[in-house]
């Protein structure tokens, strides 16, 4: 619902990069409905478990259907209202403490089947909502509540992994550049296959990460996230993964393959033979 | 003699075609008007490892997979050692030579079973063999073995004419050998058909065309043993539009798949075994709170952990009413026989759209495995449920009311959250002590629309009754009948409706001195479930991987009965 709602008592911190996220997706869900002539019921919202899986209940504007489950299992659950009902348009809001942690083992299936939906992941490096705990995207040796000598391990590199794994539409953002953010969400939706947006949303209570993403010229700090050259193909997968493995954070629209069918398409290809069986029919094949 | 019941056991190891000559035997036996049941089981490999199936044939309907062997068809030394015990009186042992010899036992004869099918030109006619013999043992005319052989054999295919008449030749090679050892059995009487339509199934394919009778549209499952057959099933048939039917990466995918699907207006179910079963009971907690309608099948095997993943148990039973952690209570329909899968199934879809929420279908390896002719189900006379659909405008409030409310399903008006944290009428996340309150006692109330299971009950005024659950309902029915046969005053109650219990039964169970559950687990689970809700239950437990046996039931039952009415006479 939204922040009117007097019963929901959960609120972002402020300056939360969750925030601009929200604008973004409200952004693009609204000109989503308009460019197809959905109404705002076909549109489904699959949340995640921690801060930014709130974005289902704190969505302005008319009440979204919404599912917040289980931590963890976003793109399963989008996986069964997307295949039980391949006209709605589903879109997921997750951490990535939530789809690249726990439930990591579910981005690959879905990139391999080419689930035709959109997942929004808002990465602030940090279990915010649990108060400050290590996330995959942590970077080696940071202080964290649960890391209290420094992580162990070195953090991984989303954007490689969704290439790799064969996600078909793949951009990254910043939260706070709203515009550039709600056409990628735009095209993410209007891309026929599996999309990931992957965002930098900085938790500023736990992992304040906009002066290290954006740059302070004045204490001499270079920007990490940097523009994709606007020459490059994003259906040049090699390029893309030049990219994705380049020092820094990319932004904007890596790669883009809309040739291979989406999962509903590819099922109704192989079964279209087999046609539809009856129980009735089952049922005389067993007769005595 | 005429005998009315015939029981036969294939031993051997896992890839010599017992499973062939079982089936092939059952079929044909159930083709010319005999009633069939079979039992199977074997250890958890690929092929090879000790193996057995049992057939029963009889002339009337079988509760049972039979005690007492009347043949005992050996492929190996080590299933003669292991089995000969169990051969009855006048039983007799075939078992091949190629394998191994024996000196004269008196009830045992050999023939090389490979040697006598390539003598027919056939080398796999092996099992055609095995039951020419058997028929030759129990006075059953070949033409009924011919005219099964012919019917299966018949496929349109160039060397059919080959096969079949091989095969016929094979019957009459076991048939020779038979006469020649001079054994025989008696005569099984002619059958009687079973009146009206019957198909033949195993529990597993009972439970598959019942899901579909009800109307199941969505299926996401993962394979494990005794439940892959419900997913091959079902990725072969429940294809077509608005459909969906795949094999997941995990059960945890399964089951939030199946919840998406719910929540998305389908039927949905998803089938797994006790391990499954614990990772995706998260999703069904997740289900049982945030109100979504959906079927999961749990067929039992031994456990804990990896377990015992090809015997029976029924050792899940207090899992799946409390899977979850938090306040929850599991509705739970667990069928005792094979025809029974069927229509639990479609009660499984019935109760799950009727109160918006999760349903598991209990069932057991050796119901799964169980091949039985069964009548065949009117589907013209089912009773299929559908969930009541919100048909509102926008700005409903899902989940207001104090009780069952009309669903939203999306693409349609009325969008809420539908949420596993604590939520208000909309489906926002709310930590209200009130709130928690009235969704807590919503979610309870509505077990109360699932009060309308059946049960069976006779002889309601004896002190004792006796109440199986789940496939140990055949044998402890056989042993009923034998001790009520025999003047004991003991009493029959049976359900398979075990949450909620009808009420009903439970009111008249709780009347009683004794109530007496046999049941494949340790801890007496169904008889604690029992007590908890003030019935004096007492459980007859087994934890052997395999089934009960009649007269193991028929003499625990006697032992307790006549202890509790010593008891009786003290006090």
């Amino acid at each position: 619902m939204n922040r009117r709602n007097p019963e929901y008592d959960f609120k972002w911190c402020p300056g939360c990069g969750d925030f601009g996220v929200r604008r973004a997706l409200e952004q693009a869900t609204e000109k989503y409905l308009i460019e197809t002539e959905m109404p705002v019921e076909a549109n489904v919202v699959v949340a995640g478990i921690g801060c930014s899986g709130n974005m289902v209940h704190l969505l302005e504007g008319p009440q979204p259907y919404g599912f917040h489950g289980v931590h963890g299992r976003t793109l399963p659950v989008a996986m069964g209202i997307k295949m039980s009902r391949p006209d709605l348009n589903v879109v997921i809001a997750a951490g990535d403490g939530d789809f690249l942690g726990i439930g990591f083992e579910h981005v690959g299936p879905q990139a391999a089947r080419n689930l035709n939906v959109t997942a929004v992941v808002m990465d602030n490096g940090v279990y915010g909502l649990t108060k400050g705990q290590s996330s995959p995207t942590t970077d080696l040796g940071v202080i964290t509540s649960s890391t209290p000598y420094g992580k162990a391990e070195v953090a991984i590199n989303p954007l490689s992994i969704y290439l790799t794994m064969g996600v078909s539409y793949l951009a990254s953002a910043m939260s706070t550049k709203i515009k550039d953010m709600t056409s990628l969400i735009l095209n993410a939706m209007m891309h026929p296959g599996f999309s990931v947006v992957h965002v930098q949303s900085p938790c500023t209570e736990f992992n304040d990460t906009y002066e290290l993403l954006k740059g302070n010229r004045k204490k001499g700090i270079e920007p990490v996230a940097w523009s994709v050259p606007d020459g490059h193909d994003p259906e040049d997968i090699e390029a893309a993964f030049r990219i994705a493995t380049s020092d820094g954070i990319p932004m904007g629209l890596l790669y883009k393959d809309a040739s291979r069918p989406t999962f509903d398409r590819q099922i109704a290809g192989l079964t279209e033979k087999a046609g539809a069986k009856s129980a009735a029919e089952l049922m005389e094949s067993y007769a005595i | 003699m005429i005998k009315n019941d015939f029981v036969v056991r294939f031993a051997g190891e896992g890839g010599q075609g017992l499973l062939t000559v079982v089936t092939a035997l059952s079929q044909a036996a159930s083709q010319v008007g005999y009633n069939v049941q079979t039992f199977a089981t074997f250890p958890s490999q690929i092929t090879g490892g000790p193996t057995w199936f049992q057939l029963r044939i009889s002339t009337s309907d079988i509760l049972s997979a039979g005690d007492d062997l009347d043949a005992l068809v050996a492929f190996n030394e080590e299933a003669y050692r292991e089995h000969r015990g169990e051969v009855g009186g006048s039983g007799v042992v075939v078992y091949n030579t190629e394998a191994f010899d024996l000196e004269s036992d008196g009830k045992s004869f050999g023939m090389p079973f490979g040697e006598l099918a390539k003598a027919t030109g056939n080398n796999r006619a092996a099992n055609f063999v095995v039951m020419g013999a058997l028929a030759h043992l129990v006075g059953m005319p070949l033409s009924m073995l011919e005219e099964f052989n012919r019917v299966k054999y018949t496929r349109g295919r160039a060397s059919d004419e080959q096969i079949v008449s091989s095969n016929n030749h094979a019957l009459a090679l076991g048939r020779d050998e038979a006469i020649k050892s001079g054994f025989s059995l008696g005569e099984l009487a002619r059958p009687t058909r079973p009146e009206g339509e019957q198909i033949l199934v195993n529990g597993n394919e009972a439970l598959s065309l019942g899901a579909l009778a009800a109307g199941l549209e969505v299926f996401v499952g993962y394979p494990i043993s005794p439940a892959s057959s419900i997913l091959v099933w079902m990725e072969k048939n429940l294809v077509g539009p608005g459909r969906f039917v795949y094999q997941g990466t995990s059960e945890i995918e399964s089951i939030n798949a199946v919840l998406g699907a719910g929540y998305a207006g389908k039927k949905a179910m998803t089938a797994t075994a006790g391990p499954g079963f614990s990772l995706m009971s998260e999703g069904i907690g997740l289900a049982w709170m945030a109100e979504i309608p959906l079927v999961v099948t749990d067929v039992q095997r031994g456990g804990p952990s990896t377990g015992l993943p090809t015997k029976t148990e029924q050792s899940d039973l207090l899992t799946v009413l409390n899977p979850s952690h938090g306040d929850i209570s599991i509705p739970v329909i667990a069928p005792g026989t094979v025809e029974e899968c069927f229509y639990a199934a479609v009660m499984a879809f019935n109760w799950a759209e009727r109160y918006q929420g999760p349903v598991v279908l209990l069932s057991e390896h050796a119901l799964s495995e169980r091949q039985k002719n069964i009548p065949k189900p009117d589907l013209s006379s089912l009773r299929i449920e559908n969930r009541i659909v919100y048909a509102g405008v926008n700005g409903y409030r899902r989940y207001e009311a104090s009780e069952l409310s009309p669903m939203p399903i999306p693409g349609a008006p009325g969008g809420y959250v539908a949420n596993g944290s604590e939520h208000d009428g909309i489906g926002d996340t709310t930590h209200l002590p009130a709130r928690h309150v009235q969704m807590t006692e919503r979610r309870f109330g509505k077990l109360k629309l699932l009060e309308d299971g059946s049960y069976e009950e006779e002889n309601a005024q004896a002190p004792v009754t006796i109440m199986p659950w789940g496939g140990s309902k055949g044998p402890a029915r056989e042993a009923y009948e034998q001790l009520a046969g025999s003047g004991m005053n003991v009493g029959w109650a049976y359900t398979m409706y075990l949450n909620p219990l009808p009420p009903a039964l439970l009111e008249t169970l709780r009347q009683k001195e004794l109530v007496l559950v046999p049941e494949l687990n340790y801890l007496g689970q169904l008889s604690s479930v029992l007590r908890a809700q003030g019935v004096r239950a007492q459980s007859i437990t087994q934890y052997t991987g395999l089934p009960f046996r009649v007269r193991d039931l028929v003499g625990r039952i006697r032992e307790r009965v006549n202890a509790t009415q010593r008891e009786g006479v003290t006090a």
